[in-house]
């Protein structure tokens, strides 16, 4: 016999879960007292809500697990919001286990009362109020399986504070599994589809694959990279599917989209057939629906249904698991003994390939590297290589994400980890600390922004509380650098409230004040000797503000209302 | 094209709100709504019309059934079906016109449910069209009140919407 709040954290030992990050208050602190009271799950304190779910998120987006989040009500569960909303944008698995006041209280404006089912509705994948202490176990059960499963989702238990009473005993028994009848996600892709598919990438001239988020989360990197080769096509990635396809392959045409690479968007635009893999055709990505990609055939493979056509139509659309439907076509194309038209598959290489030499970023530096400042591309570049492209690098929001989307070529899935669908600053350092939970040996990286960073600084207390060595390398122009761009291209340099006029704090005073190394750049020539340095402190938590050239923008940028292919690839430069 | 979809939903609380929200959230219109339990005490049927073209319509129904608590769903209007609303109205009655309005309400087949000495209180079943044809025959000036319950329907022949 236990109560609600050890049945709570019984019921997460049982699912497996080995950490939460979390914040305590009045609703929850029954079950902060089961927490207390054991060993199996270990409970990391933030120091803001938004840092718990960011934590959780990035902890999840690492290891395909389940990340989790457990806050009280109220506020707690209110600056919860941001980080559950982040999650939902990204499908990412998350159960946050909100507190809440008493259930005879519900509804009467009680102290910390907010109603977390109805404020996250729009955020979720589900919720449940618990209405029984006895309904616990199977609630838990249902959230995680709910959570993991389909297109991954974030899910909210929000739990009354008597639900969790410690005078309140009963009979505990964690389910093996549990079903839904109103919920089945898809799992096999409709074979009659998937041989259309097939049938249309071999006889494709200009074929393309371009894979999102999907692939990572669908753990179907390998199957990806098999039919790559088969194919001999070219493969893109979304901001999101960095690292689904290697980023050093001779076939990975960078990223696409607003800011993609020159020949990632050309490949697109003038592509016969596209096999969109675990993508959804994100209006960053497709620039005007009504112009993009007018002569191509349209394969889109996704779990959720409901991405399929939602924007751009698909001519042949299959709902299924990416790795279960890759596993089928590359067995089908083995079957069928067919081979791709080589000859058009040259030509199109050859194109690319111009494309690549005309104005790609891999091929040559394409910014100006002749001032003394030092530019925010090679900061990225220089992190490549010090970290030998194998760390975890976590990212906020704005041009120096970008930039690492550009520049650090990830070879693995699972280690580009940002907020591409909401873009919430504020994302990179706890989403890092999370990482670093998942890994304790890895190299996690953050970069970040003098704006982002600030948007969850507190959070460097508690890497100091759990000896998260992260490596935070602020990217400093002084300047909310995207919007700063903006108002340069769009509002003739008036640069309305994205300066900080000196008034930014002193990092490296700050991150010693934490109790963490902190170091400054302000020269070129120190770059890469102070890098190393700060990637040689394994075990210290280590804040880099470098100072980069404010002036700098993120090319190509894809011009708004036109076709992929239309872009800036510099200030001057309109192609 | 005004569509009308049926759906079941368990019975649980919460449930309407997150059909509601869906459509608030994604700026679909709803119409109408009607929702009551079944014969099955666990699952709510709820009818919706909305307006929308064949992709807003199928984008509605995809993320419809993406919703946990959603079980089955229909769109009635894909084939024959019956759709019938309720209304009750309240109509001025008095003098010459309390025989005209007995005439209209018995030539749209109504009832003429509580009476008063200046008023007629008329309950109508039919298609949503039916129902505003009457609206019109009465005329603005003589109407008082109106309730309608919003559409429910049902397909014709063999086909239901069970589990």
């Amino acid at each position: 016999m236990l109560s609600g709040g050890d049945m709570l954290i019984r019921a997460l030992k049982d699912e497996g879960v080995e950490v939460v990050f979390g914040y305590p208050g009045g609703a929850a602190l029954h079950i902060y007292d089961a927490i207390f009271r054991q060993k199996d799950v270990k409970h990391i304190l933030v120091r803001h809500e938004q840092a718990a779910t960011h934590a959780a998120d990035g902890y999840a987006r690492a290891t395909g697990k389940v990340g989790t989040v457990l806050v009280t009500s109220g506020p707690g569960a209110t600056n919860a919001i941001t980080g559950i909303a982040t999650a939902y944008m990204d499908s990412i698995p998350m159960v946050v286990i909100s507190g809440q006041v008493q259930s005879h209280l519900i509804g009467e404006d009680a102290f910390q009362e907010t109603d977390m089912v109805g404020i996250s509705r729009p955020i979720v994948k589900h919720s449940f109020l618990i209405k029984h202490p006895s309904e616990i176990a199977e609630t838990v059960k249902k959230a995680y399986y709910i959570a993991a499963t389909g297109r991954p989702g974030p899910v909210v238990i929000d739990v009354p504070k008597d639900m969790t009473h410690p005078a309140n005993l009963f009979a505990y028994e964690y389910p093996d599994k549990v079903k839904l009848r109103s919920y089945s996600p898809a799992t096999r892709g409709h074979a009659g589809q998937i041989k259309k598919a097939v049938q249309l990438l071999l006889a494709a001239k200009r074929p393309v694959i371009y894979a999102g988020g999907g692939v990572v989360q669908g753990n179907a990197s390998g199957l990806l990279r098999d039919l790559v080769n088969m194919l001999n096509a070219p493969c893109t990635n979304t901001l999101m599917g960095l690292g689904a396809y290697p980023g050093t392959d001779k076939r990975f045409v960078g990223m696409l989209g607003m800011h993609g690479t020159y020949e990632a968007n050309m490949t697109m635009h003038h592509s016969d057939v596209i096999l969109a893999v675990g993508a959804r055709f994100d209006d960053r990505v497709t620039n005007a629906v009504s112009k993009f990609c007018p002569n191509a055939k349209i394969i889109h493979i996704d779990i959720d249904p409901a991405s399929i056509s939602k924007t751009v139509v698909a001519d042949v659309p299959i709902v299924g698991s990416v790795e279960s439907v890759l596993t089928d076509m590359i067995a089908l194309i083995k079957e069928s003994n067919e081979k791709p038209d080589a000859e058009a598959i040259k030509q199109w290489w050859q194109q690319i390939d111009e494309w690549r030499e005309r104005h790609g970023i891999y091929h040559k530096t394409r910014y100006d590297t002749s001032s003394d400042l030092i530019k925010p591309q090679d900061v990225i570049k220089a992190i490549w290589e010090v970290t030998k492209g194998d760390a975890y690098v976590t990212s906020d929001v704005g041009q120096h994400q970008m930039f690492a989307a550009q520049y650090y070529l990830f070879d693995k899935p699972r280690r580009w980890i940002n907020s591409g669908g909401l873009g919430t600053m504020g994302f990179g350092l706890p989403a890092a600390m999370g990482v670093q939970m998942a890994d304790r040996e890895a190299t996690v990286v953050c970069v970040t922004g003098e704006g982002s960073i600030q948007m969850c600084i507190q959070e460097l207390s508690c890497c100091t509380q759990y000896h998260l060595p992260v490596k935070i390398i602020c990217l400093n122009n002084q300047a909310l650098g995207m919007v700063r761009q903006w108002q340069d291209m769009q509002y003739s340099g008036r640069y309305a409230e994205s300066l900080y006029e000196d008034s930014l704090p002193d990092f490296v005073k700050l991150a010693e004040a934490y109790g963490h190394v902190g170091m400054r750049v302000t020269k070129k020539e120190d770059l890469k000797a102070k890098l190393a340095e700060c990637f040689a402190m394994k075990d210290r938590v280590v804040f880099m503000d470098i100072m980069v050239d404010q002036s700098e923008h993120v090319y190509p940028m894809q011009i708004a209302t036109q076709s992929m292919r239309d872009m800036l690839v510099s200030k001057t430069e309109r192609v | 094209m005004r569509r009308i979809i049926s759906v079941l939903v368990e019975n649980a609380p919460g449930a309407l709100s997150r059909v509601v929200g869906l459509f608030s959230q994604r700026g679909y219109n709803i119409e109408s709504l009607t929702v009551a339990p079944t014969e099955d005490q666990t699952l709510s049927r709820l009818t919706l019309t909305t307006l929308g073209d064949d992709h807003k319509i199928e984008q509605i129904t995809k993320h419809l059934n993406k919703l946990i608590d959603v079980v089955k769903l229909v769109d009635l209007t894909e084939g024959a079906h019956i759709e019938r609303e309720l209304m009750l109205i309240k109509v001025k009655a008095s003098g010459a016109q309390r025989a005209e309005v007995k005439r209209c309400v018995d030539i749209f087949r109504g009832q003429i449910v509580d009476v008063t000495s200046t008023l007629y209180t008329i309950q109508i079943t039919g298609a949503s069209d039916k129902l505003d044809a009457f609206l019109e025959a009465v005329g603005d000036a003589s109407i008082i009140e109106v309730v309608r319950t919003g559409v429910c329907g049902i397909s014709r022949g063999e086909k239901v919407l069970s589990l």
